[in-house]
């Protein structure tokens, strides 16, 4: 499988989110250097913990998440032949003799080719033998330009399809980190969905001392207008559009789910109750998936509480493109979100 | 409570091979008539879902069950109900299992012969083939990174498996790894209806060995001495470091894929080869020609044999059925984490 470049994305303009901290400063901490102090303090504090995958080892991984941990942790940080599928099932039987096993995806797209692991053997394990499968699968997912159609899938919603599987989204710096130390606790098989769009751009000034368990949305700006529920990189273009339309006179409240499974049901009813429109916004296809379960939950549960139609804004259903133009056009942005927004708040 | 385990341990040495074969004769011929009687239930409609027999194939299975011991890991296929017994699977676990009774070890969650204990070694199959090996590896790393040395795994396959992607993983990483697995591969000359013809192109699959870069062995897998003999010598090979062991054995399946299937389809003239014999008659042969034991005994056995199986049915059809409304529907270990 073909190698991507990441420093192609580092000549991106970035939504106006991101550009608080475009100083570089020493004490500041990006999206991928948290995924990888993670790493880190899990190796640290619990012998059980490995890594495993392809480029891991001395090579520091594909995006560089395990640079210098094969030299810190000797024998713990193992290269994999490339066999998805293997590298999954054998995580599996490591887990079931006791080990935490933390499986890196090179990307997300390749899971495809363990996912028969993932989600007939590991989802499935303990709720036919009663023995639990604690394996971490780090997936680099979601697009960046110039990536294409094989480098740029968002899987989150066909694994969150399967029960018995967590299904993890952080979008910030500090999620990266404490979400990443919940999944290697976690007793269960979480698929970890780390964006590769944030990995270098997304600065924290530390690491954080505390979290919100899994399974809790975040409400990262309240507004009473309206009410976007979404995940991972599309947060920053949420904000970015909330942001635009706070010029405009409309609070607009963001929800990071933060977990898409399970699913913060009850933090996006109390929302839409005080706000009575939804958008839910997801940078994955549009057929099923994340956003279409919350507006499923929000239609049946909470229908009493719309004073408009839910809406819903997706990927087009097309692969993702590889040339920036199509690219931009093809996924959810801070521009199709505001605009999606004043439909909303029209209605 | 049935002891579970159902015909005794020998007190004599293990090292003596006429006791080993005596033994592992008996397994034999426990799986042979439990799977009998399970075939009859089945035709009887007292079956959900499939029933899928070992016929031709206990001879392979016993040796690679009866060569592993406490600590080592099982991954069983469909066939292997001799294996599963000799490596201390109770009748209970396979009759309770085709029942669907609540108390089972899969508590009607899943069937037949996809039982399993997977804390105790054995471990239990999912429908894709090949897709156990690589679970075999991870337990052999783990016991690598526990410093828990001497203990090996055996997966077993039919070579319709090595056509799959998880097989040629599996194997590679196993051989990378240089871990302790045995895979023994039963060729039985069908995948379901598909002969060798349609399923791979190279003369012997034990050529695949040379290109994995491990040990490769073939055996006569109608022929219970040698099957005995050969598997334990490569579990004692990867036992003592050698690396994957890759155990080619030929038989002939001499039943259906499950008790649907008429196998109408198996050429007649696989019957009449050297491969279509049954390898539990062979062994009975062998036990009386060497005067291992007499007829009386052997019958002794048969009828042992056959109590054990009624008292193991008997009680599982006594057994409850899994209730739904006392089914507890959360697919995860973390009970905080359902949103049921």
């Amino acid at each position: 499988m073909c190698l991507f470049i990441p420093a192609i994305i580092r000549g991106l303009s970035l939504p106006v989110s991101f550009s608080l901290h475009s100083e570089l400063l020493p004490t500041l901490i990006t999206y991928l250097e948290a995924i990888r102090e993670a790493l880190a303090k899990a190796l640290n504090d619990d012998p059980r913990v490995y890594i495993y995958g392809q480029d891991v080892g001395f090579f520091g991984g594909a995006f560089k998440a395990t640079k210098g941990l094969s030299q810190r942790f000797p024998g713990r940080v193992i290269d994999s032949p490339i066999s998805e599928d293997a590298m999954v099932g054998s995580a599996i039987g490591a887990s079931i003799q006791g080990m935490r096993p933390i499986i890196e995806m090179q990307f997300a797209d390749f899971s495809t080719v363990g996912f028969n692991q993932i989600v007939n053997q590991a989802a499935t394990m303990f709720w036919r033998t009663g023995v639990a499968c604690p394996i971490t699968i780090r997936l680099p997912c979601g697009g960046t330009s110039g990536s294409g159609p094989f480098h740029s899938q968002s899987l989150e919603g066909i694994y969150s399809q399967y029960p018995g599987l967590v299904v993890l989204t952080p979008a910030t710096v500090e999620d990266a980190y404490s979400m990443l130390l919940a999944a290697v606790e976690c007793d269960d098989p979480v698929i970890f969905c780390e964006h590769k769009y944030l990995y270098y751009h997304l600065k924290a000034d530390g690491l954080p001392n505390e979290a919100l368990p899994i399974g809790k949305a975040r409400i990262t700006r309240a507004g009473r207008d309206a009410t976007v529920v979404t995940y991972s990189a599309m947060l920053h273009e949420c904000l970015a559009a909330a942001e635009e339309l706070a010029g405009e006179g409309w609070e607009i409240e963001v929800i990071d789910l933060r977990s898409v499974k399970p699913l913060d049901t009850d933090t996006v009813l109390a929302s839409v109750a005080r706000t009575g429109r939804v958008l839910a916004v997801g940078e994955a296809w549009p057929w099923g998936g994340v956003t279409a379960e919350v507006l499923a939950r929000i239609a049946s549960e909470g229908f009493n509480l719309l004073d408009a139609p839910p809406m819903r804004l997706n990927a087009k259903d097309t692969p993702v493109p590889f040339h920036p133009n199509l690219w931009g056009t093809h996924r959810p942005t801070a521009k199709t979100i505001a605009d999606a927004l004043r439909s909303l708040l029209r209605l | 409570m049935l002891p579970t385990t159902p015909v005794p341990h020998p007190t004599s040495k293990a090292s003596d091979f006429s006791e080993t074969f005596r033994r592992a004769y008996r397994w034999m011929l426990l799986a042979r008539l439990a799977e009998e009687k399970m075939a009859s239930l089945y035709r009887a409609g007292k079956i959900t879902g499939g029933v899928f027999l070992g016929k031709g194939q206990e001879a392979i299975s016993v040796a690679t069950g009866i060569a592993l011991r406490d600590g080592d890991v099982f991954a069983p296929l469909i066939r292997d109900q001799a294996g599963r017994l000799a490596f201390g699977e109770s009748l209970l676990d396979f009759t309770l299992t085709y029942m669907g009774a609540r108390s089972g070890p899969m508590r009607g969650r899943d069937g037949n012969v996809h039982r399993g204990r997977p804390r105790e070694g054995m471990l239990p199959m999912i429908s894709h083939l090949g897709a156990m090996v690589s679970v075999v590896n991870g337990i052999l790393m783990a016991n690598r990174f526990q410093g828990r040395l001497g203990s090996v795994g055996a997966a077993s396959l039919g070579e319709g498996a090595t056509s799959t992607g998880a097989f040629h993983e599996a194997l590679n990483q196993a051989a990378v790894e240089k871990l302790p697995l045995i895979l023994v591969i039963t060729n039985n000359q069908y995948s379901y209806s598909t002969p060798n013809s349609r399923q791979f192109a190279c003369a012997d699959l034990v050529d695949k060995a040379a290109g994995y870069g491990v040990s490769g062995h073939t055996v006569d897998g109608t022929d219970l001495a040698d099957c005995l003999k050969l598997i334990g010598n490569a579990v004692e090979c990867a036992r003592a470091g050698g690396g994957p062991q890759l155990v080619i054995a030929t038989s002939l399946r001499l039943v259906g894929h499950g008790e649907h299937d008429d196998s109408h389809y198996v050429s007649a003239h696989l019957r009449e080869m050297p491969l279509g014999r049954d390898c539990l008659t062979v062994a009975e042969s062998r036990i009386l020609s060497e005067s291992w034991a007499d007829k009386v005994t052997l019958d002794s056995w048969h009828r042992d044999s056959l109590h054990q199986i009624e008292e193991a049915v008997a009680y599982s059809t006594r057994e409850a059925a899994p209730d739904p409304a006392q089914e507890d529907w959360c697919a995860y270990s973390s009970r905080q984490l359902s949103e049921g």
